[in-house]
């Protein structure tokens, strides 16, 4: 038993729930109680999906368990395949399905129902999500793949994109036209998008492009086994990455690696003289291990920051992410749980979070600027534009995302300069983030969940300093008076790292009155 | 005054019980507000990951950082037995409670999977308040999803509390139900002002706020759902007043006139006490009613509130009422409502949610109220549609509430009639 407050992933059929509802002409007989239906609106709410997801739950009740639920999956089964009419079935259940043990797999492979029927085992007593997506993906492939010739044309696979994915929908736009530019053309796309038809023709292409491990390495290797298809191991996010992918792709197929950069400017935006403020800013990295992976990589060559601590939320990228930490010089965190998680940022004082959701909440609390890097995703992950994360438009995407919730360098000076002036005072915050709001105390926060419901965003945190008050004495430290005001000088975005920095310095030198003195042997000591 | 009730009301209308696939929440899903209201409770699901994801889900992802609900995910040990999941479940609670000393009150909240393999959540409350005595009192109730729907879980944890309270001989009022705070205060006001001034509320905002209850105490149900807790306060003694909820000018007065003809309030006094905030509501009600008047309006059954709102939409916003879903019909307490609801739309009770979709369809409603995995789906096939769970989050009882209870099902058709324009684009994009 563990105690969890929020949660990165969800059960395993959520991730059966994300390849169904991405794909065409499937449909998922899920046997799960009433509650379970709550999943459908991560999909209507948070994505916007004009539609239901293919899923229908047979949703007995605590009366149904002496009885028969056997016979309720059936009914639900013929009541779905008559309904939807769907190419293919998927069938499962889910963690209260799994305790009666009803045995959906054989149930639904007695009822001759003239499709094919494909069982998912997700045991949501030790998998997660990530499990799920790949699980069940992986068991489409194997049941529907058929083998056949390959195509003419050098053709690609792009596998791994699924529902309620980050930013998804347009990394496969992005990567369609990356491997059109070297006249490979595309064979089909799964799972989003794809029919349990198209599922039968994979083995037509030359080549899978692995989109995101999470989701589809399982089926990337049974595809390479089976029909001999190499994949591709580089996830191309970020300029090095999409560089690499390349010429990845360009080994697989023997093609040049030609490509159109003119729309690539994140190098010269990171060069341009305006983001030298962005130089050495300790980034604190945390999400997806493929995400996690490829942020680091940016963070580090491309941006110009220095990678203070990262970590991944799912444990089957625990071995990557450990190694990829060592070269790092940084030790990773391998948790799913968040207040773990917000512990490591708190104790590693980060000018900056590459995260997810959970992470930008913990940032608002720690005061700290946050960009969202990868899933869990939040209705404000799912922008009207055009948002990729690979290939070129990618790098520029993230450029502008993770520059967004920073001071910027020469507002910095200017908050500096003028920090008593009325527009520029303590409290004004970036400029481009919006007026000054009143902090919200916590008390106030009663209000349940109607707007979180809509989908809509939670309230922007007050204003930036909102967790960093000025002076809090912390343990026995004191601070003297001049001390105080000399922090008060020092502008709002950095007071709350100084102040924790010179507690620390005065803690380990054994200092229990902090002096202006103190304040600036501190600064020399932590200086970089 | 009111409107007279109509020659034929619903009270005797066949109703439509389906059984079927059921698009609703489950009972945990109230911890969302419950932990807001208690101020110094915590709400420990015992279940699993499908739990947790859900109130994450129902919640909005991370509202608060630490919030006052949490869940104690059962692992593969716990169900093969390798591990006492009692001993387990005292440790975490050792644990959580150790963190958090402001709790008073913890709330083991049973789930479909603890349910199905029988773990006894009453015994660890005994056991856990016998432990934590007198700084916590642990209690135990099902939010489970094969025994409780939505706002059930409400009416489960009200009514978990019933058997702890004091015992009384006066002559007391009880409030019952969950209500924002400040909607509270107005209701205590206007009964003050009536001079009912021995009122308490369930569920006290602290656990300090003593109640207690007998055979003198009367109640007034403030959510149609709370039908175990009220079964729950009659064993104990206390007697119901029923009454419309108070939902509306029309349902606040009638709410209100009910406890004062019990109290035994002078009418020229509860005249000049409600003309001033009745007037107040009507007017604001009037605004929406221009939107809504002569539309059509379809429910789904979700929070059990759909009774009342119906006999509020037809009777104050002119409103016609197609079918109004409901996850439970108790009877026992929609009569009043039920009575003044007229006769014509069809009342369903249970669901099949597929057919209910092709009736939705069939009838193309001016507005649909249903849930949250309906709403956006039924939107792109060009139907209006109000999402039920917010009329469970917002404020909505008593007469300043009344214009904003309007608001919620008008604003979906205004916002319609301004995006009228890119409406061609809409369809396009399907």
């Amino acid at each position: 038993m563990k105690l969890t407050l929020w949660t990165y992933e969800g059960p395993p059929h959520v991730g059966a729930m994300r390849v169904a509802t991405a794909m065409k002409g499937l449909h998922y007989v899920l046997h799960a109680p009433q509650g379970d239906t709550y999943a459908d609106l991560l999909f209507t709410m948070i994505e916007r999906r004009d539609h239901r997801p293919p899923v229908t739950y047979t949703t007995f009740q605590a009366r149904d368990l002496g009885g028969d639920t056997a016979t309720l999956f059936k009914s639900a089964c013929q009541d779905a395949v008559d309904r939807f009419a769907p190419e293919a079935i998927i069938v499962g259940a889910s963690c209260t399905a799994e305790l009666i043990q009803d045995n959906p797999a054989g149930l639904a492979g007695s009822m001759n129902l003239g499709l094919p029927v494909i069982a998912l085992d997700l045991p949501s007593y030790q998998r997660k999500e990530g499990f799920g997506t790949d699980e069940t993906f992986l068991q489409i492939v194997r049941h529907l793949a058929q083998p056949c010739a390959r195509t003419e044309q050098i053709t690609a696979n792009l596998i791994g994109p699924t529902a309620l994915g980050f930013r998804h929908r347009d990394d496969i736009t992005e990567l369609t036209r990356l491997l059109s530019e070297m006249g490979i053309g595309l064979n089909v796309v799964a799972p989003m998008g794809a029919r349990p038809s198209d599922i039968a023709r994979l083995g037509a292409a030359h080549f899978n492009v692995l989109m995101y491990p999470e989701h589809a390495e399982s089926a990337a290797r049974w595809l390479e086994t089976n029909f001999k298809q190499p994949y591709t191991k580089t996830v191309p996010i970020g300029v090095g990455a999409t560089r690499d992918f390349l010429a990845e792709v360009s080994k697989i197929t023997g093609l040049a690696p030609k490509t159109d950069t003119t729309r690539l400017r994140l190098p010269w935006w990171t060069r341009s003289v305006d983001s030298t403020y962005l130089t050495g800013k300790r980034v604190f990295i945390f999400g997806d291990g493929t995400h996690v992976a490829a942020a680091a990589r940016i963070a580090r060559e491309e941006m110009g920051f220095e990678v203070a601590g990262l970590g991944c939320f799912n444990r089957e990228m625990a071995r990557p992410i450990r190694a990829l930490a060592k070269d790092y010089g940084v030790e990773a965190l391998i948790s799913d749980d968040y207040l773990e998680v917000e512990a490591a940022i708190a104790a590693l004082q980060p000018e900056m979070i590459l995260g997810t959701q959970m992470e930008r909440h913990i940032g608002k609390r720690l005061g700290i600027p946050c960009a969202v890097i990868s899933a869990p995703v939040h209705v404000q992950d799912f922008p009207a534009r055009y948002s990729p994360q690979m290939g070129w438009e990618g790098a520029n995407v993230i450029f502008d995302t993770w520059v967004h919730p920073l001071v910027m360098g020469l507002e910095e000076h200017l908050l500096h300069m003028f920090r008593d002036d009325f527009e520029f005072h303590d409290d004004a915050g970036a400029s481009h983030h919006g007026g000054a709001h009143k902090p919200r105390e916590a008390a106030a926060e009663a209000a349940p969940a109607a707007a979180e419901e809509a989908g809509s965003m939670p309230a922007e945190p007050a204003s930036l300093d909102q967790a960093v008050p000025v002076v809090q004495p912390s343990g026995d430290i004191v601070w003297l008076s001049d001390a105080e005001a000399e922090l008060k000088k020092i502008p709002f975005f950095v007071r709350g790292k100084a102040r924790r920095n010179t507690e620390t310095y005065a803690q380990t030198k054994g200092v229990t009155a902090i002096s202006v003195e103190t304040l600036y042997e501190a600064k020399a000591h932590y200086a970089r | 005054m009111n409107a007279p009730a109509p020659a034929l009301g619903c009270t005797n209308t066949p109703v439509l019980k389906e059984r079927g696939q059921r698009e609703v929440f489950c009972g945990l899903t109230g911890i969302i507000w419950l932990h807001r209201k208690m101020q110094d409770a915590f709400f420990l699901v015992v279940g699993s990951r499908t739990c947790a994801h859900l109130l994450q889900s129902a919640a909005g992802v991370m509202i608060f950082a630490e919030p006052r609900f949490g869940t104690a995910i059962l692992e593969e040990k716990d169900l093969a037995g390798l591990a006492d999941a009692q001993t387990e479940l005292d440790r975490e609670v050792d644990r959580l409670l150790s963190r958090r000393p402001d709790i008073r009150q913890l709330f083991l909240v049973g789930s479909c999977p603890s349910e199905v393999i029988k773990l006894d959540l009453h015994r660890a409350a005994e056991r856990m308040s016998v432990k934590h005595a007198p700084h916590v009192r642990v209690l135990n109730y099902s939010g489970s999803g094969i025994e409780t729907t939505f706002t059930q879980g409400e009416d489960a944890c009200l009514a978990s509390m019933v058997p702890t309270l004091g015992a009384t001989a006066e002559k007391e009022l009880l409030l019952v139900g969950a209500l924002p705070d400040v909607v509270e205060d107005q209701a205590m006001a206007l009964l003050a002002a009536l001079g009912i001034t021995k009122v308490r509320c369930l569920p006290a905002r602290r656990s300090a706020d003593a109640l207690a209850i007998g055979p003198n105490t009367v109640f007034a149900l403030l959510q149609p759902f709370l039908g175990d807790t009220h079964a729950a306060l009659t064993r104990r003694g206390a007697r119901h007043i029923p009454a419309p909820f108070p939902f509306g000018a029309e349902g606040t007065t009638l709410w209100l006139q009910a406890i004062a003809t019990e109290f035994g309030v002078d009418p020229d006094l509860f005249a000049k006490v409600t003309a001033a905030p009745r007037a107040r509501a009507e007017k604001a009600v009037a605004a929406a009613t221009q939107t809504l008047s002569g539309k059509s309006i379809f429910f789904f059954p979700d929070s059990q509130l759909e009774i009342p709102l119906a006999r509020f939409l037809t009777r104050e916003c002119g409103m016609t009422a197609i079918e109004v879903g409901t996850p439970f019909l108790h009877r026992d307490l929609l009569g009043p409502d039920l009575a003044l609801l007229a006769h014509g739309p069809t009342i369903s009770e249970g669901q099949d949610v597929d057919k209910q979709l092709t009736r939705a369809r069939a009838a193309r409603a001016d507005l649909t109220v249903c849930g949250l995995g309906l709403a956006n789906p039924l939107e792109a096939e060009g139907m209006a549609t109000k999402w039920a769970i917010e009329l469970v989050f917002t404020p909505v009882h008593f007469y300043e509430q009344a214009g904003d209870l309007a608001a919620l099902f008008a604003r979906p058709l205004r916002r319609r009639a301004l995006l009228a324009p890119l409406a061609p684009d809409m369809e396009a994009a399907e």
